[in-house]
């Protein structure tokens, strides 16, 4: 029943998106994060979410790099179905296989930097690339050495993890998600962990990628400044829905939404 | 005399001298029994944290119940069991060996629960991390969780063999003739129990006191953030 209606909207998705989120929901229990979200990013778009915590912001970068399922509904990336395949012409729950094939399509910074924290600095981030996508060590060597030097960081490279900044850290995540060539990269708060100081750097690193590549980049940060700079496109997430999107200085400057005036007024109150 | 060494009673300390090898040769049986016992409870610790792991519960939940029984029985109705009741149906093994599986299954239900607390304590994080990278789930045990885990594992380990070592005792009930068992029989023919279960007491106190320092130095060495990859 539903299932029809769901399918037949999503048969045709609008060509350039890479991201389309089509009436999804995701559940913790009782609490519904995502209540049928619509949702939609086109190649190599900048967009910026933000929101109050639990208002399922990050919970979409995680159900996009699988890490979190969906209740229902269904997520295209780059055309193809994430959450599921086409198995004798029928949407089926996605097998391991094919999560593997579409995490390619994709990479993730995380707030808490996630790095390996016994590896050095330069195994951090040939790891993959050498297990994952079959480089040689030389290959991956020079990648990870090539995506190091874009982050500032070509003299640690032998460093452990331990004996780097927080904001050098971060940057390490950013390299390490890089060299796997995605094509769509999710930071989900990235200097929220990060001492003041550290912020800008980390954050002036992804202003670069956003201004020199033609990544497509889905971000969730608090920082209401480096969104209005970086975003094409900013959307206020509430309570699992998006409330309100539009360029940043509509967003920011002009409000529609009572809510987003709200989060906005507070926000510059409390920060 | 015992294994061919008389012992000297003209006075305590002549006594105590030349019963020492004798005593050592119950040592030597304790630390094999020990030294057994360990690695039939690290192997079979890590085959039922395997178990324990596995999403199926046909599988899970068979190793569960082993565990709880095994820790919720004393080691000496164990031992009983193994010695009496499986040569009635025809698995006869040396009284040694016995012992020996006895400490290794008592004790594996505790390595068990070391391994799975030291995979615990890796952060979701870094299974997360794995996952976003595409690293196959193979890799990422082998070469994420595992060198994280095992520095948090290796002293928990060391402290169930100094376990392992002051239980072997108990096995003198089945005639093993480990260091215990020796002392007493030395005793029984001597009427003296004062010198040997005393240097018994003494052995043992040396033993384990050495066993803790080379744990908390193991410690100190060893890698906190895990073993590092170049």
């Amino acid at each position: 029943m539903n299932d029809d209606t769901t399918t037949g909207s999503t048969a045709h998705p609008v060509p350039e998106a890479i991201i389309h989120f089509d009436r999804v929901v995701k559940r913790f229990g009782p609490v519904t994060v995502l209540d049928s979200l619509d949702f939609e990013v086109r190649k190599g778009e900048k967009v910026t979410i933000i929101g109050p915590s639990g208002s399922g912001k990050s919970t979409v970068l995680r159900i996009l790099m699988t890490l979190e399922t969906i209740d229902d509904g269904i997520i295209h990336v780059a055309g193809r179905p994430l959450w599921h395949e086409r198995r004798n012409g029928e949407l089926v729950p996605a097998s391991e296989s094919h999560l593997r094939n579409m995490r390619k399509e994709m990479g993730m910074v995380f707030q808490q930097f996630n790095l390996f924290p016994h590896m050095t600095v330069r195994r951090n981030v040939t790891e993959a690339p050498v297990h994952v996508l079959g480089l040689s060590r030389q290959e991956a060597h020079e990648r990870a050495d090539e995506y190091l030097e874009l982050v500032g960081l070509s003299d640690q490279v032998d460093k452990f993890p331990s004996q780097l900044s927080g904001g050098q850290q971060q940057r390490v995540a950013i390299a390490r998600a890089l060299a796997m060539r995605p094509n769509i990269m999710l930071f989900d708060e990235p200097t929220s962990a990060l001492d003041p100081e550290l912020v800008g750097e980390v954050l002036n690193v992804i202003q670069r990628l956003a201004e020199e590549h033609d990544l497509t980049m889905l971000l969730v940060t608090h920082e209401m400044q480096f969104a209005k700079r970086v975003s094409d496109r900013v959307c206020f997430f509430d309570k699992g829905r998006i409330v309100e999107q539009g360029p940043p200085e509509q967003v920011f400057g002009e409000p529609r939404e009572e809510r987003t005036r709200d989060f906005l007024k507070n926000f510059l109150d409390t920060a | 005399m015992l294994f061919g060494i008389a012992w000297d009673t003209s006075s305590q300390w002549a006594f105590a001298v030349s019963i020492l090898p004798i005593l050592l040769k119950g040592l030597v049986v304790t630390i094999q029994a020990t030294a057994v016992g360990f690695v039939i409870a690290l192997v079979l610790g890590l085959v039922l944290a395997g178990l324990k792991a596995s999403p199926l519960k046909l599988i899970s939940w068979p190793a569960r119940l082993f565990t709880e029984f095994v820790r919720d029985t004393p080691l000496l109705v164990q031992l009983f069991f193994l010695y009496y009741v499986l040569p009635e149906y025809g698995i006869v093994l040396p009284a040694f060996m016995t012992g020996a599986l006895a400490l290794g299954l008592q004790y594996s239900a505790y390595t068990s629960e070391v391994y799975r607390a030291g995979l615990e304590s890796v952060p979701l994080g870094q299974y997360e991390a794995a996952r976003a990278l595409d690293l196959s789930p193979r890799r990422t045990f082998a070469v994420i969780i595992l060198p994280q885990a095992i520095p948090r594992i290796i002293p928990a380990l060391g402290n169930y063999l100094v376990s392992i070592m002051k239980d072997v005792p108990l096995l003198s009930v089945v005639a093993v003739l480990e260091m215990l068992n020796v002392a007493k029989i030395i005793g029984d023919r001597t009427f003296n129990y004062l010198i040997p279960l005393s240097m018994v007491g003494l052995i043992y106190l040396i033993l384990t006191l050495v066993a803790a320092a080379a744990i908390r130095y193991l410690d100190t060495r060893l890698p906190k953030r895990g073993i590092p990859l170049k």
